[in-house]
């Protein structure tokens, strides 16, 4: 991975990278190790793998438990730092998305608990969280746009009633909303990133709350379009169509869905 | 990428919001929305004070009288105007924003003579006539036609959605002058001074029950042939000029009244009762109001995106569609919020008791025409589809 320290880069520069990452569907706890860089040895370089605990009562799942080595933890102001070790959990047989598999935690997730290591805290974590928030927003802009992609390249070449279904225009407008969803997705994840970066007068919380509902919404719509333009290939395993889909999902609860950032949005009216 | 903006920028709006701050409290109130005869003294009043001030044609090339300023500055002129609830450009909007740059590319330097000083100053009201009842969407099936004779052309036929045509002085107008070419191929552009005889308008009334645009009957107007603008059948080229104008900047004060809509919807909110609590107290509608104020943030910055893209490339591209179509279905969402919330005082256009609720009714109901003018959002979806992802155009 790329260091935000050794590499110089800013928000700005991290979105465009993780579009691209959202738009490949690459796994793994990217968002959280690139937030640990500079704060966990070797998070950096990717020598360390650091994952992210989410706590909801009686459904604490982790992602990619097999291969971190600490999860991060933001909670009383304070950005956290867990060991996998602390971690009571038990694997999830079969996880929603093939690339983000999930264990249970069990027992209490506290700070306190679990043995936590404050790693940085007030407008530091918060900045560093509202950083998580764009960053996926960033993924999901990638998922909405490679969904689009995908769908509007079937209906050029899958032929029915003797003409590609891409002419119909019950077709072609569902290839345009998707376009539609990204592109405006990329507007908000951008501003949002100037935001965080200082490059614009917005306040960050609230263009990064922005830029999540947007792209949530985009990636979720997209990955649903995705498989209707597919009609019936789409809800099988071997069309990418559905991963969009499920890839949508399990971003949408990363770092606050489309629900929790709607109501932070509305609290700035 | 840098959002904010700069020194000579912030320079450019703090003398713009010390003139508006002087000048403004100076103004006539608003006339009648039906009192044509007021609402054209007042925008003339108001285009000439900018006029004055060195703020007409924001966008003009400076040879023709305009300002020049870039992109961006008409974006903070657009912001600041909204800010100051400075007047809008009114019956001043097809000379200003749609004939006037048109001739500026396209008509001879004694037409621009005629006309360009005029319209800056305020004092020539234009109106369009390009859509016909059946040259809707596929607007090059024009058929109002128009004959040579002499030195003139005849002109017969209906246009239709004419705004301003009972004040306005010239008619914008697309004639049909060789029926026998193919659609695109024998369409003309023609400045029609609208005192010519044969011109019959008939105000048509819009579901806000006003009579904002009206239907023109053309019977056998003659039109000088020293008002075509280019070349005989070449009017739809020049239409289109026009298009090449817009650098992103169509919507910005729509946007901003609706980003004021939207946080006045949330005051709203917090001071209604509804089912025995307060609205604001329902997240769900807490929630659908957050969704949409997050989609008003990420619009505002797709403007600031297209104007950057129209600042380096000289044109919007696809990002002036997807803002149409994103923008169209949220003003469709907010209008039906603003009737959840308002209940039975959506039942009123005027405001019930002493709270502003007949804006948001209004509001909706404007909101309707958005997905429906300058281009239905059907065919802003086919122009996406087949220009952008290069579907097929079969349908």
């Amino acid at each position: 991975m790329f260091s935000l320290a050794a590499d110089g880069m800013g928000v700005r520069e991290a979105v465009v990278v993780f579009e691209q990452l959202g738009r490949g569907l690459v796994p793994g706890p990217l968002v959280s190790t690139w937030l640990a860089a500079g704060l966990i040895d070797g998070a950096a370089d990717g020598t360390t793998l650091v994952g992210m605990l989410e706590p909801q009562p009686g459904a604490t799942l982790v992602e990619h438990a097999d291969i971190i080595d600490a999860c991060l933890l933001w909670a009383d102001d304070t950005l956290w730092q867990v060991p996998i070790s602390a971690l009571h959990m038990e694997r999830v047989e079969r996880p929603l998305d093939a690339g983000a598999p999930v264990w249970q935690v069990t027992g209490p997730v506290t700070p306190e608990a679990l043995g936590a290591t404050a790693l940085a805290s007030g407008d530091d974590a918060t900045t560093r969280y509202l950083t998580g928030v764009v960053l996926t927003a960033a993924l999901q802009l990638g998922v909405a746009l490679a969904a689009g992609e995908l769908a509007t390249a079937y209906a050029k070449e899958r032929e029915q009633f003797g003409r590609p279904i891409g002419g119909f225009q019950a077709v072609k407008h569902l290839c345009a909303d998707m376009l539609v969803k990204a592109e405006v997705a990329r507007a908000a994840v951008y501003a949002a990133a100037c935001a965080l970066d200082g490059a614009s007068d917005d306040d960050p919380a609230v263009a990064a709350s922005a830029a999540k509902v947007v792209a949530g919404d985009a990636a979720l719509a997209n990955g649903r379009y995705g498989i209707q333009v597919h009609g019936g290939m789409g809800f099988t395993w071997e069309v990418h169509a559905q991963r969009y889909w499920k890839r949508a999902v399990s971003l949408d609860v990363s770092f606050g869905s489309v629900s929790v950032h709607s109501e932070i949005m509305a609290d700035a009216l | 990428m840098d959002l904010r903006y700069t020194e000579q920028e912030e320079a450019f709006r703090m003398e713009l919001r010390a003139w508006l701050a002087e000048v403004l409290p100076q103004l006539d109130p608003k006339p009648q929305r039906d009192d044509w005869t007021a609402r054209r003294a007042y925008d003339a009043n108001w285009q000439r004070m900018l006029f004055d001030a060195g703020y007409a044609g924001i966008n003009w090339p400076s040879e023709y009288g305009g300002r020049g300023a870039t992109p961006t500055e008409h974006l903070v002129f657009l912001e600041e105007t909204e800010r100051a609830r400075a007047p809008y450009v009114g019956m001043n909007f097809v000379g200003l924003l749609h004939a006037g740059p048109t001739l500026v590319v396209e008509a001879t330097d004694a037409q621009k003579q005629d006309h360009l000083p005029g319209i800056l100053r305020g004092d020539e009201i234009w109106c369009q006539g390009f859509s016909e009842p059946n040259a809707g969407s596929d607007l090059a099936s024009l058929r109002t036609k128009a004959v040579r004779d002499g030195d003139d052309y005849v002109l017969s036929g209906q246009k239709i959605w004419t705004s301003f045509a009972h004040v306005a002085d010239y008619c914008e107008i697309l004639v049909r002058t060789d029926p026998d070419a193919a659609k695109h191929k024998g369409i003309t552009w023609l400045i029609m001074p609208m005192d010519a005889p044969g011109i019959d308008i008939r105000p048509l009334r819009t579901m806000e029950g006003s009579t904002e645009f009206a239907e023109m009957f053309l019977d056998e107007v003659r039109v000088p042939v020293a008002n075509r603008v280019g070349d005989e059948n070449d009017g739809w080229r020049v239409a289109m000029v026009t298009l090449s104008f817009e650098r992103g900047t169509a919507f910005v004060s729509e946007m901003l009244q609706t980003l004021e809509l939207c946080r006045d919807l949330a005051d709203l909110a917090r001071k209604v009762t509804s089912h025995g609590s307060s609205a604001w107290d329902d997240r769900g509608l807490r929630r659908d109001l957050g969704h949409l104020a997050a989609e008003l943030d990420a619009l505002w910055a797709l403007t600031k995106r297209n104007i950057s893209e129209a600042t380096r490339k000289g044109l919007v591209g696809v990002g002036g569609n997807v803002f149409k179509l994103a923008y169209s279905d949220l003003r469709h969402r907010l209008g039906e919020l603003a009737l959840q919330l308002l209940e039975r005082a959506s039942l009123s256009l005027d405001d019930i008791g002493d709270l502003p609720t007949g804006a948001h009714v209004q509001g909706r109901i404007h909101g309707i025409s958005i997905s429906i003018a300058a281009g239905t959002s059907q065919v802003q979806k086919n122009i996406v589809a087949e220009r952008v992802l290069g579907l097929p155009k079969d349908r």
